[in-house]
């Protein structure tokens, strides 16, 4: 006999569960937490660095590193004196709050005062991946090409800010500016755009200002 | 993105919610899936048969995807729109202060299950 059995029930349910137990953990502990996200090769990790540099000073910092394989962008982060903690997906695209879970138990929450994740290199994926994060910010290097919002909206929309990383090859890639952040603002007015050279340090401080202000705020509540 | 692995999590909840019900098959399920999500369409499907072949309990079963087209409210002017999803400004103001009220979608509405239909009335049967 069949039967229609309503069930109205969001299909990434567990991770999202799991995502709130997540956020109210750091609440409490008044950690915030930055979930990053970008292609392989647009500068991520270098951004961290550039980033626990300007905040070092006023926070402290641990960074969980999503990749496929190797625990090379760990160990970047570990050189400089920052906890990292490296989660290895196998293959998977995106980290799911499971995972951060597992990597948020081996930290010293009362210590933190900022976890950077740096989620697995993508651009679809993760953006419908709930972690339990305060924001979600992504990183476009300009040799990706200015024409990406319109490739791939959903992770702009997405992102409570963005960051154009890689500024100083604007000239030798031949990257229409105007067309990038006109994409952009359609997308997603509300977020700010950081220009910024992460290994050579420019622009850097007012994104981290940006972000610095972001976490002085969750802790003031 | 990774609708094989949105699908599993799909065939778990249903197949749960199917035992739970006390049925012996499961006939279809139905998504609702929004347009400003990753997930498309075509890629479920195919999911879905890859899931269900081979497996006695979701052999034959249906998929019914509703995509459901972005709409967003204009905070400026109270306009309610369809968009796509490059464009969210109002076009009734032009203004980019927009809430989007649906198009994010992930969800199983309903599922459809055959229950044994041996219900001999056990017990407290009205009749006679």
């Amino acid at each position: 006999m069949p039967q229609h059995i309503d069930l109205k029930q969001p299909i990434l349910d567990k991770n999202d569960r799991m995502a709130g137990e997540l956020r109210q953990r750091f609440a409490d502990a008044g950690v915030y937490v930055l979930d990053l996200l970008a292609s392989p090769g647009s500068g991520k990790t270098s951004t961290i660095l550039a980033t626990i540099d300007a905040l070092r000073d006023e926070f402290n910092i641990a960074v969980i590193e999503g990749d496929i394989a190797s625990s090379v962008d760990a160990e970047k982060i570990k050189a400089q004196g920052t906890a990292a903690v490296q989660i290895n997906t196998g293959g998977a695209c995106h980290l799911e709050s499971a995972m951060i879970r597992r990597a948020v138990d081996v930290l010293d929450l009362d210590r933190l005062d900022l976890i950077i994740i740096e989620n697995v290199g993508n651009l679809v994926c993760p953006t419908d991946f709930d972690l339990g994060e305060n924001a979600k910010a992504m990183i476009l290097s300009v040799p990706e090409g200015h024409d990406k919002p319109l490739k791939y909206p959903g992770v702009f929309q997405v992102s409570d800010a963005i960051i154009l990383n890689k500024a100083d090859t604007m000239p030798v890639f031949d990257f229409d500016e105007e067309a990038f952040t006109s994409s952009v603002s359609q997308l997603n007015p509300g977020a700010p755009v950081f220009k910024i050279s992460a290994t050579k340090g420019d622009g850097v401080d007012a994104w981290a200002s940006w972000l610095a202000e972001r976490i002085r705020e969750a802790q003031r509540q | 993105m990774h609708e094989l692995g949105i699908m599993t999590g799909v065939m778990a909840s249903a197949r749960e919610a199917a035992e739970g019900a006390g049925a012996e098959r499961l006939l279809g399920v139905t998504l609702s899936v929004g347009e400003m999500t990753e997930a498309i369409e075509d890629a479920l499907h195919f999911a879905f048969e890859a899931l269900c072949e081979g497996d006695s309990y979701f052999e034959g079963a249906q998929l019914t995807v509703n995509m459901i087209a972005p709409k967003s409210r204009c905070l400026e002017c109270g306009n309610e729109f369809q968009h796509d999803r490059f464009h969210l400004f109002c076009p009734a103001c032009d203004s980019f202060a927009t809430e989007l009220i649906c198009g994010r979608e992930l969800q199983i509405d309903s599922i459809e299950v055959d229950l044994p239909d041996d219900e001999e009335e056990s017990g407290a049967c009205p009749s006679t």
